[in-house]
């Protein structure tokens, strides 16, 4: 009884409420909670209450962003979809396939997004033609990270076959280093994995195996030597690497124990937070037999469907702001990727970020710019964790290369 | 329909019927709760569990491919053995602590109240909020094992939960950690009830602490074993922050639950339908074992 | 009650004794392990944390990071502490238990002292919702509250932990209620007391015991809850726990783990507080009757 009363007051009261509220404003849901990330956010939200436009909060963190998926799930079935909400790759397509995104079209066309946009970005940010989110930056994510002093003690110059690699880890392990920093959860071998599919395999290889899903090239033999290279670097990393947190293993580069780390370009924020400059006290360069390649994960803002008319304005507002080359520099000087707009004049940025940027206009180019399978940006989220699950259980040694392989195959079956 | 009410007869007049009907009136809400928001939603999972459904519900049928798909996954495989492990090692070493520290604690221990509220306090933290301190402690680089070696105990290894085999036993450490005080507060209100001329008429027996302990004390503490395994198996087959604070499911896939498989495919997946299927098999186990269980129980008490 | 079960004690001797001081000594210091590493690198600065002194004593004392994740940290955009959704949960929890408890209460007095046809059973299907996993409840659940238009709202919070948790406030006023002399119900019935009357005079007067135990189990519970937090009030109505998974949790970007563990003390202080205050009244609760039968 007195629950339903209660009901009935809180019903009313948001009634009130809602009729009270007639400025306009975007909510945005996104797992940028971070010190740097959520500042960087900041610049946005202070762009659009620069023109009357209030900003709702809804961060929400953890695991990637997915538990930010499920709460944008019931969002939606509760019939309430936020304004905005940070989005990787397939879902947003995903969401999209649903109905369930708005139409920028008209903006994109506008503004001309189709020719500042690289065109393996666009594959996410539109679906069927049609814009129906905002990328707001491209992190690419096979970067090695290695300590410059480390290197010059022990004579390594920057490696750029997978020998030389492999003979620079064998010299630092033996000097009593660890010689490749590393975290084992899954996403982190998985980041290493798509490095060494595109190493052994080259761009067509990456595309069938990971894009295209074909069983063949999933199967076959250069997947069981990518899978042999992962086997080797297993050999390089310590005996505490389980669950280590990516961060955690940054660390150990930065403070010398360690020589290298494969990761995505975020490690950046880290060295340079430890008072390192790129190109000076660390370097970075692409994991050797991946250059001229990138694979990359992208954010974006996808817009959901609002009814209402001043929304449709507002979020119409924030796609606008995203794209504005303000954001897209403030926001990436911070966040340590390269901004989704190829005409973005990249000086403001370090050695790392220029190469960053420079690289991501070459590889789109050349059409050797491709989704990040360990960041949800070459297949659907079912079969890149069903990916996730053999790579790690290879790489915790459950599996031998050959039978990886195979269950490669199988896996990705199962979560068709 | 019978109310048992001994005022009900043909002569009734409005309030003496109105007295009839309040009790069920009163429990009508909490009913009507439930069946909406209990039975309603498991029937609504049944049915998505036959159907395609991925990213968000949908409603065409698919017979029970579903469940073949649940059972070809390796992973499911894994989360089933280790409920089995998990479940069966922390509701057995949560009740033995739990028992033999209220049993200590019973014995006129000066500063119980000092140590009682530090037994108990686990149960009131979350995952949330320990998972990062529990995660370094475990871990052999930070933790425990290089902290006792730095105290001079060189050969100390404790590096469970980097391995794939044993990783699964430092969840049970963690959730013993957290349930067992709470077990032992219920066997300490069980031992304070329990009647003392019984024991001291054993006592004159000759009976040893042991046998006293066998005979009568255990014995009469049978409500609390039944309570405690009530509330520990469902604690256990709900763990899932736990998993996800300390090892996310890792090394590999080695320390599953069937939660977090289901929370996995329902919500990160996108393959809501053998999320579902996974919960029914998981609400039919629990059905399995709680119904006997419940069936007796209350029986008994009527 | 405390100085009769003295009797309990086992005849022992020094060594005996000793063993069980030494015992519980020993799990005491189990049990307070992690929350004193969580105290102890509170108060560290952050470079004595990553220089790898985890488990050591802080060379140098800092408040620094309490105060930061109370009233500065970065919890979304803007840098606003924990302290607003603290609040948020407040709201939410008060109401929350209030309204279980209650409702458990008048429910185990008409399952134990109206028995009707059935009561049984109802009792029975009740007791097995405590078992539901809550992540199945997710979709159906927001639909409802959609419905109702009270998605993303504290209201609608407060309407899943209620719904939630009346199985258990049921089970324990129940069982305690099972062993109140039904006596004395009839008698008053005799006297012409109707049904709130009689529960008001006298089932409530001697509940205390039992009531604190539902309100800390429920407290503790609907607290700590994340799950239903996170996907049906985030934003600004999301609660406590929400909030620190969004300090503790974020993604990429620097970790200041000594703020972390000074907002997740924060975030426990309240239940903390009820364990400890409480604590006795939960054990005299739960030997009053929730677990015997």
């Amino acid at each position: 009884m007195t629950m339903m009363k209660k009901l009935h007051l809180g019903v009313a009261a948001l009634a009130v409420s809602a009729t009270g509220a007639i400025a306009q404003e975007v909510e945005v849901l996104h797992w940028w909670t971070s010190g740097g990330e959520a500042a960087a956010l900041n610049v946005l939200r202070e762009d659009l209450s620069g023109g009357g436009i209030g900003w709702t909060d809804m961060p929400v963190a953890g695991g990637g962003g997915s538990d930010a998926m499920t709460v944008l799930r019931a969002r939606v079935t509760a019939g309430d979809p936020p304004t905005a909400v940070q989005m990787l790759g397939f879902a947003i397509q995903d969401w999209a396939a649903e109905g369930a995104l708005a139409n920028l079209d008209e903006l994109a066309a506008e503004q001309g997004w189709d020719e500042v946009v690289p065109e393996a970005l666009q594959a996410f940010s539109t679906y069927d033609g049609h814009w129906v989110a905002a990328p707001v930056n491209v992190h690419s994510t096979n970067w090695v990270w290695a300590n410059t002093a480390l290197m010059e003690e022990l004579g390594i110059e920057q490696p750029t076959t997978w020998d030389e690699f492999v003979a620079a880890m064998q010299t630092a392990q033996d000097a009593g280093y660890t010689a490749l920093a590393h975290g084992g959860q899954a996403w982190q071998d998985a980041t290493i994995f798509d490095s060494m599919v595109m190493g052994v395999g080259g761009p067509e290889f990456y595309q069938a195996a990971m894009v295209d899903l074909d069983p063949e090239a999933l199967g076959s033999e250069q997947m069981v030597e990518a899978f042999d290279r992962m086997a080797t670097l297993r050999g390089f990393v310590d005996d505490n690497f389980s669950g280590r947190d990516w961060n955690l293993a940054s660390a150990m580069v930065i403070n010398g124990e360690a020589l290298f780390q494969i990761m995505g370009d975020w490690a950046k924020g880290e060295f340079v937070n430890a008072g390192l400059t790129a190109g000076e006290e660390f370097q970075c360069f692409r994991v050797p037999g991946t250059e001229g390649t990138v694979t990359f994960n992208s954010d974006q803002f996808a817009m959901f469907n609002v009814d209402d008319e001043s929304d449709q304005e507002s979020q119409l507002a924030m796609a606008s702001a995203v794209m504005s080359p303000e954001f897209q520099i403030a926001f990436n000087l911070v966040k340590g990727s390269a901004p989704a707009r190829t005409d973005i004049d990249p000086s403001s940025f370090d050695a790392c970020g220029q190469a960053a940027i420079a690289d991501l206009a070459a590889a789109g180019e050349s059409g050797n710019l491709f989704g990040s399978m360990a960041h949800g940006h070459a297949n659907p989220p079912s079969i890149q964790n069903a990916m996730y699950d053999v790579i790690t259980a290879h790489f915790n040694g459950e599996f031998d290369s050959a039978t990886a392989a195979e269950e490669m195959v199988t896996a990705v079956e199962l979560a068709q | 329909m019978a109310a048992t009410d001994p005022m009900l007869d043909s002569g009734a007049d409005f309030r003496t019927r109105l007295q009839n009907w309040l009790p069920k009136i009163v429990l009508a809400p909490s009913f009507a709760v439930m069946v909406i928001f209990v039975y309603g939603f498991i029937a609504f999972t049944i049915y998505l569990s036959f159907t395609d459904s991925r990213m968000l519900p949908s409603y065409d049928l698919v017979g029970w491919q579903n469940y073949e798909r649940l059972f070809r996954v390796r992973q499911w495989d894994t989360a089933l053995v280790n409920l089995g492990i998990f479940a069966g090692l922390y509701i057995v070493i949560s009740t033995i602590i739990g028992l033999l520290l209220a049993i200590f604690l019973d014995q006129k221990i000066r500063g119980e109240g000092f140590l009682r509220p530090i037994f108990l306090y686990p149960m009131a933290l979350s995952f949330i909020v320990t998972g990062t301190a529990w995660k370094w402690i475990l871990d052999p680089a930070i933790g425990l094992e290089v902290t006792m070696q730095r105290w001079g105990w060189e050969s100390f290894q404790f590096d469970w939960i980097k391995d794939s085999e044993m990783a699964i036993y430092t969840i049970v450490i963690a959730a013993v950690w957290q349930s067992s005080g709470f077990v032992m507060a219920m066997f300490l209100a069980g031992l304070r009830g329990i009647d003392n001329e019984i024991l001291k008429a054993a006592q004159m027996d000759g009976a040893s602490n042991f046998q006293m302990y066998r005979r009568i004390i255990l014995p009469q503490l049978r409500p609390a074993f039944l309570s405690a395994f009530v509330i520990l198996s469902h604690l256990a087959i709900k763990s899932y922050d736990l998993v996800v604070a300390m090892t996310d499911g890792g090394p590999g896939t080695s320390t599953w639950l069937p939660a977090l498989f289901m929370y996995e495919y329902t919500f990160t997946r996108n393959q809501m339908g053998i999320g579902a299927s996974s919960a029914v098999i998981m609400l039919m186990t629990i059905a399995a074992i709680m119904v006997p269980y419940l069936y007796a129980e209350l029986r008994e008490q009527k | 009650m405390a100085i009769a079960s003295s009797d309990n004690a086992i005849r022992s001797n020094k060594v005996a004794r000793t063993f069980i001081y030494l015992f519980l000594l020993l799990f005491a210091l189990f049990y307070l392990m992690p929350l004193g590493i969580m105290l102890v690198n509170s108060l560290k600065p952050l470079s004595e944390i990553t220089a790898g002194g985890m488990i050591a004593m802080p060379n140098e004392w800092t408040i620094e990071p309490w105060l930061s994740a109370w009233s500065t940290a970065q919890i979304g955009v803007q840098p606003t502490g924990l302290r607003p959704y603290f609040i948020n949960s407040i709201a939410m929890a008060v109401p929350a238990v209030a309204i279980s408890t209650v409702a458990g209460a008048l429910n185990g007095y008409v399952l134990t002292k109206w028995h009707f046809r059935g009561a049984t059973w109802v009792f029975g299907l009740l007791l097995f919702s405590c078992f539901i996993p809550f992540q199945i409840v997710l979709i159906p659940m927001a639909r409802i509250l959609g419905l109702l238009e009270i998605a993303g709202t504290t209201y609608g919070l407060i309407l899943v932990h209620v719904v939630y948790g009346i199985g258990f406030s049921t089970l324990y006023f129940r069982n305690y209620y099972a062993a109140f002399p039904t006596e004395l119900v009839r008698a008053a019935q005799i006297d012409g007391a109707g049904f709130f009357q009689i529960f008001w005079r006298i089932m409530l007067p001697s509940s205390g015991p039992i009531i604190a135990v539902c309100c800390i189990w429920q407290f503790t519970n609907i607290w700590n809850d994340f799950l239903f937090g996170a996907s049906f009030a985030s934003g600004d109505a999301a609660p406590m726990t929400v909030a620190l998974n969004n300090l503790v949790n974020s993604s990429t970007g620097e970790r200041p783990y000594n703020v972390h563990f000074a907002g997740a003390i924060m975030a426990a202080a309240p239940t903390l507080l009820v364990y400890i205050v409480a604590g006795r009244y939960f054990v005299r609760g739960l030997m009053a009757g929730s677990v015997k039968g």
